[in-house]
């Protein structure tokens, strides 16, 4: 190890975590392509790069998770292998996942109890709860031991995600994509939970697309770029357009959306829609709106307040238990999706590849998914292959879907490919409403800007299209009215001019303005 | 040991993989058997004489094929929607009472009488299905109880029968119904006890089960319901409604099986062991072997009807109970989902954590 | 009368529930660390048989329930390795397991076929308690002691589940391996001990069969058994308390239409605890409660690593 360098790395220090020549190959893809990394105790290193650049790989090996191809792996000074969680944990390496690992079931203290070497046998969860309000207090995390976690809002489950790594005397913390469920104000929350450990000693990886919290918060920060490193430098030196620059290769132009038409007459109609969740208890409450042919309004809101219940809702995947839906003079409120579908409503699902597609299924049949029923693809309940093969090879050609073949089975396909072909398939015939569900969630630049394109073209055909999405500046670009939405309300209605990131995050969080 | 996915898989790799499964639990069987106190070279001898080289005991094959493939058949159907139908056997045995019931009571002249009790076995077996897929379809109750369940209750229904309301002479203490008039009697080929229309019939049934799942809109939404439940609904399938049909059509092929046993072989109804050898339970391996595809079902059913006809050589010329097939069954379904496995993985020998 | 009618029910009720709890018991903890073992039916006839054999040629009964535990234990291995390390589809595994079960059991069991056991597990009666008024011969007197092990080890679990680390660590696995994997659990030998257990106590509750309620030896003499405890396991929402009253109620139910012979054929007799295995399920499917207290992992094979 270079010894003159780690001691101005980390002043004077050693540093905790280091990786030379870090290689993680995927079928396809090098995913981790030689990652070179030094993480000092006391600072909060970020780690910066779009969808794809490898740091979610980079946290499953630093977590024992996978075990890199090639490369060494230092903490401390001594090479190790980490090669499962436990081993991790026991090197003083903690992770807070994106997608939580919790059990929604169980209280917070025995989520927090789960394998705690330290806890009794006896009454583990009752023993250790004095210590979580400890903990809580002390570090800016306060949540209740007996609550149960399907209770919590995110970003209480997330808390306990943390107390959890806390427990274990980790010095390295790992936070990947911590702010995803947070408005603005609660991630300022989070920050300082950050500061908070960074002043007890513990090392901070924060992992990040978004160039806002870099500035904020990180004293160091990683450029990841298709899995190479591509920069490493104090934040004190580096401002949001160079980091943009190494994030993204060359500087792109701004999102220019192009809006020729005004949005037409109302014809989607939402009146007083109350609508209940999973647990029972109402996740939509009293929401009404109204969508004109040919406009776009946007969703915003952060996950958990009853989006999903909503959309599910106009789609026909979920039944209101007041309230009602009107497309044009029909009345959809109790219907089962296939008579939306059927009234022109389209879909593109949050969840693509789960609900979106069957991924054992081949290109062409998940393309027709839901027209197998109608001519030219059926005729009386049986199916015509010409006509379903001819549409697929179209639809491959036109929405530049790349598939070996239109009989590969869609799983194989990557996630951009899977949402072009969604695409294809819920545009096809030209329906009245495009209901579109985060729809550019995990994609990269390119893929992402061809999605805005096609909404865009919906609403110049005369669509109406409902966006719901936690990506502020997606749904800024493209809105023509933007709708916010907390606790299953809709506590505002605004035009993109009279909006801005900081107006929309407090109204996210709930704050009158 | 670690299990690494395999990226292409190709069907010789397959179909390889499954002829050694197959291979491993057969030979499994004869160690059995041997353990059971029988000289290896006896066994095989005794099996190949009276299963393959004889042509009566070829036809005995067949004959354990036909009920096999079409019950089979119908269960590629199920098991393709994730209807976990092991119901088979009490289907089966209500198609042999639907059947029955018509033969005995509802004289219809000529070869209508034939049309009218398989009809009517198609129809009772396929409800008796339905009623467990309703239950699932509706309430979401686990249909691998409720279809067992009602397996057990057909038995007693049948016991119910021939000592009760269809009570005919007794023959050598046991109790059967009444024959069945002798244009209900499907012909047999000469010189054997197979009855040729069962084997045409599964035929039929087989491709027409195939031609269902591959080329009709039934069996696209039955493929995707089975594939991904959740991805149906929101692809605006009525899983309900599919599952429903195709319940009615994996009992109505068992109960057919029903049908070709008591008008093919024994014309009249008699006790549930008698009529089925647990072909109901078999044909889940049958549909398996066949990766669910009713066609294959044909084939595979050829294969563990031979099986069942090793099975009677062995019990009658080896004095070996006939319980070895049973086992012999559970060791083929071990090694099928062992080469489901390899089929999809490759393993990685070495240390670390599996 | 009537309090002739009520000890009956009681008594009769217990003795017909016990093997259903014993296996149901064991079967809820596989369920609970996400294993479905369809095997029961498989594994009961395994331990019936073994302990028979067991007990018959050594002349002790208890080694027999050991024996059984044993076949039971060895035969869940096997469903343990292909569910759990071989990710094999759990349904499947579990069938074979029980189409072998009765194969062999039906194979090796010819030459016992119909042999009255020597020396029968003996039955007690529980002093001071049985003298107690209807209670007292209803519950405590006459019964195996297999029948009081099975309640005793259902308080056991029940404190387990809820009160201790390991419960914890059972349920957590059922519910989100992942979560627990990522906290350093060995999610693959949870499962393993749970579903062994779930075969030890299958195999008891065999040997209880051909042990105690009708000390012999006959093909297929559980009759099914297995699969209504699979039933009582979804009916009781995987509650070890809830087992016994489960259990119990199914008994009871059984021993009652047993009582009206005199109106019903006994083939309709017969079909009755099938038919009420499937009331019971209908029932459990229509509250909602018992619906969403399946662990939720159950049935699906862990990977580290794969995302859902």
């Amino acid at each position: 190890m270079e010894g003159a360098e780690a001691s101005s790395l980390c002043q004077g220090r050693p540093p905790f975590l280091s990786v030379r020549n870090l290689v993680k190959r995927y079928p396809g893809v090098v995913a981790n392509d030689h990652v070179n990394l030094d993480v000092c105790p006391g600072e909060v290193h970020a780690l910066l790069g779009e969808n794809g650049a490898g740091k979610s790989t980079l946290v499953s090996i630093f977590y024992g998770l996978v075990e890199p191809d090639a490369g060494e792996i230092y903490v401390e000074g001594r090479r190790v292998r980490i090669r499962s969680p436990k081993e991790a944990l026991s090197l003083g390496i903690g992770l807070v996942p994106q997608h939580f690992l919790l059990v929604k079931k169980h209280t917070v203290a025995e989520n927090v109890v789960l394998g705690l070497e330290s806890a009794p046998f006896w009454r583990p969860a009752a023993a250790i709860a004095p210590k979580i309000r400890e903990l809580g207090e002390r570090y800016g995390l306060p949540v209740d031991p007996e609550a149960r976690v399907w209770q919590l809002s995110a970003g209480e489950q997330q808390r306990v995600e943390i107390l959890k790594v806390l427990f274990r005397n980790v010095r390295l913390l790992i936070l990947d994509e911590p702010t995803s469920v947070l408005t603005p104000q609660e991630a300022e929350g989070l920050f300082e939970v950050m500061r908070r450990m960074k002043a007890e000693g513990h090392a901070v990886i924060f992992i990040t697309h978004k160039l806002e919290e870099v500035m904020r918060v990180a004293d160091r920060v990683t450029v990841l770029r298709r899995g190479r490193v591509v920069a490493t430098l104090p934040v004190a030196e580096a401002d949001k357009a160079t980091l943009a620059r190494l994030m993204v290769g060359e500087s792109l132009p701004e999102v220019r959306v192009e809006k020729k038409r005004a949005p037409g007459r109302p014809f989607f109609f939402v009146e007083d829609l109350w609508v209940r969740g999973d647990r029972g208890q109402f996740a939509v409450k009293d929401v009404s709106f109204e969508i004109r042919e040919g406009e776009i309004v946007g969703v915003a809101g952060v996950a958990g307040n009853g989006q999903s219940e909503l959309i599910e809702a106009l789609t026909g995947l979920r039944r209101p238990a007041r309230g009602w839906i009107r497309l044009d003079e029909q009345d959809l409120t109790k219907k089962d999706a296939r008579a939306f579908f059927e009234a022109g409503v389209a879909h593109v699902p949050e969840d693509r590849t789960h609900r979106g597609v069957v991924g054992p299924l081949s290109v062409a049949e998940n393309l027709v998914l839901k027209h197998y029923r109608y001519p030219p693809f059926s005729r009386r309940g049986v199916l015509v292959f010409p006509a379903i093969e001819r549409f697929a090879l179209e639809s491959v050609k036109r929405y530049r879907i790349q598939t070996p073949t239109i009989k590969t089975p869609i799983r194989l396909l990557s996630g951009g490919n899977i949402q072009k072909v969604i695409l294809a398939r819920e545009l096809y015939g030209g329906p009245r409403l495009l209901v579109a569900a985060h729809p550019t969630y995990g994609l990269d630049v390119g893929a992402a800007r061809q999605v805005h394109a096609h909404l865009v073209a919906e609403r110049e055909r005369g669509a109406g299209v409902l966006l719901v999405s936690e990506d502020l500046e997606e749904i800024l670009a493209l809105s023509d009215r933007i709708l916010v939405i907390f606790e299953g309300r809709i506590v505002a209605a605004l035009r993109p001019e009279e909006a801005s990131m900081e107006r929309l995050g407090l109204l996210m969080a709930g704050v009158a303005a | 040991m670690k299990l690494v996915p395999r990226q292409n898989v190709s069907p010789l790799w397959v179909f390889s993989v499954y002829a050694a499964a197959v291979a491993g639990a057969l030979f499994l069987s004869l160690v059995l058997l041997a353990l059971y106190g029988v000289p290896l070279g006896r066994a095989l001898a005794a099996i190949y004489q009276g299963a393959l080289a004889d042509p009566r005991g070829f036809a005995e094959v067949l004959r354990r094929t036909v009920p096999l493939a079409l019950a089979g058949a119908g269960l590629a159907l199920a098991f393709r929607a994730q209807f976990w139908n092991i119901g088979a056997e009490g289907q089966l045995l209500i198609g042999a009472v639907a059947a029955s019931g018509v033969a005995l009571f509802w004289p219809l002249p000529g070869g209508w009488v034939l049309l009218a009790m398989a009809l009517a076995a198609f129809l009772a077996a396929g409800l008796w299905a339905v009623l467990p897929a309703l239950l699932k379809a509706t309430l979401a109750v686990n249909d691998v109880i409720t279809t067992l369940m009602l397996n057990y209750m057909a038995i007693y229904l049948v016991e119910w029968l021939i000592h009760g309301p269809w009570r005919g002479k007794s023959l050598f203490g046991f109790a059967y119904s009444e024959k069945f008039p002798e244009n209900a009697w499907l012909p047999l080929w000469p010189g054997t006890g197979l009855a040729w229309p069962g084997l045409l019939l599964a035929v039929v049934v087989a491709a027409l089960f195939a031609w269902l799942l591959y080329r009709t809109t039934l069996g696209f939404e039955a493929r995707v319901v089975g594939e991904n439940p959740e991805a149906a609904r929101y692809a605006g399938v009525r899983a309900a409604q599919t599952l429903l049909w195709i319940a009615l059509f994996s009992g109505g092929a068992a109960g057919l099986a029903g049908f070709v046993e008591v008008a093919g072989h024994h014309h009249r109804l008699l006790a549930p062991l008698q009529i089925s050898l647990g072909y109901g339970y078999t044909a889940i391996i049958v549909a398996w072997l066949g990766r669910n595809n009713p066609l294959a079902a044909l084939f595979t059913g050829l294969l563990l009807g031979f099986v069942f006809a090793a099975g009677d050589v062995a019990k009658v010329v080896l004095q070996v109970p006939f319980q070895l097939v049973g086992a012999a069954n559970g060791l083929i379904l071990f090694a099928l989902i062992a080469a489901e496995v390899l089929i999809r993985y490759r393993v990685q020998w070495g240390w670390g954590r599996a | 009368m009537l309090e002739d009618w009520l000890v009956t029910t009681l008594a009769r009720g217990l003795a017909f529930a016990a093997p259903l709890l014993i296996a149901a018991l064991g079967e809820l903890v596989a369920e609970r660390s996400g294993v479905i073992n369809l095997g029961v039916e498989g594994m009961m006839i395994l331990g019936a048989l073994f302990g028979f054999i067991a007990a018959d040629m050594s002349g002790n009964s208890w080694l027999g329930v050991l024996a059984a535990a044993g076949v039971g234990a060895l035969a869940a291995l096997l469903h343990a390795f292909f569910a759990v390390t071989l990710r094999a589809n759990q349904y499947v595994s579990g069938l074979a397991l029980t189409m072998v079960g009765l194969g062999l059991s039906g194979l090796w069991g010819k030459p016992f076929a119909g042999k009255p056991l020597a020396h029968p597990l003996s039955k007690l009666d529980l002093p001071g308690l049985s003298a107690l008024p209807v209670l007292g011969p209803g519950l405590f007197s006459g019964q195996s002691p297999l029948v009081y092990l099975g309640l005793v080890f259902a308080v056991l679990l029940w404190v387990y589940l809820y009160h201790t680390k390991g419960g914890v660590t059972l349920r957590s696995v059922g519910e989100n391996p992942a979560a627990a994997d990522a906290l350093g659990v060995n999610v693959y030998l949870v499962r393993y001990l749970a579903v062994v257990f779930g075969g030890a106590m299958a195999g008891v509750a065999g040997a209880y069969l051909s042990l105690a309620y009708r000390p012999t030896w006959t093909e297929g003499m559980t009759a099914g058994m297995g699969w209504i405890a699979l039933a009582i396991v979804i009916f009781a929402a995987w509650d070890p308390l809830r087992a016994v009253l489960a259990a119990w109620l199914f008994g009871a139910f059984y021993h009652l239409a047993f009582r009206w012979q005199a109106y019903l054929a006994p083939e309709f007799l017969k079909m009755m605890p099938y038919a009420f295995t499937v009331l019971f399920l209908v029932l459990s499917a229509w509250a909602k409660s018992v619906r969403m207290s399946a662990p939720e992992a159950l049935g699906r094979p862990y990977v580290r690593g794969e995302r859902e």
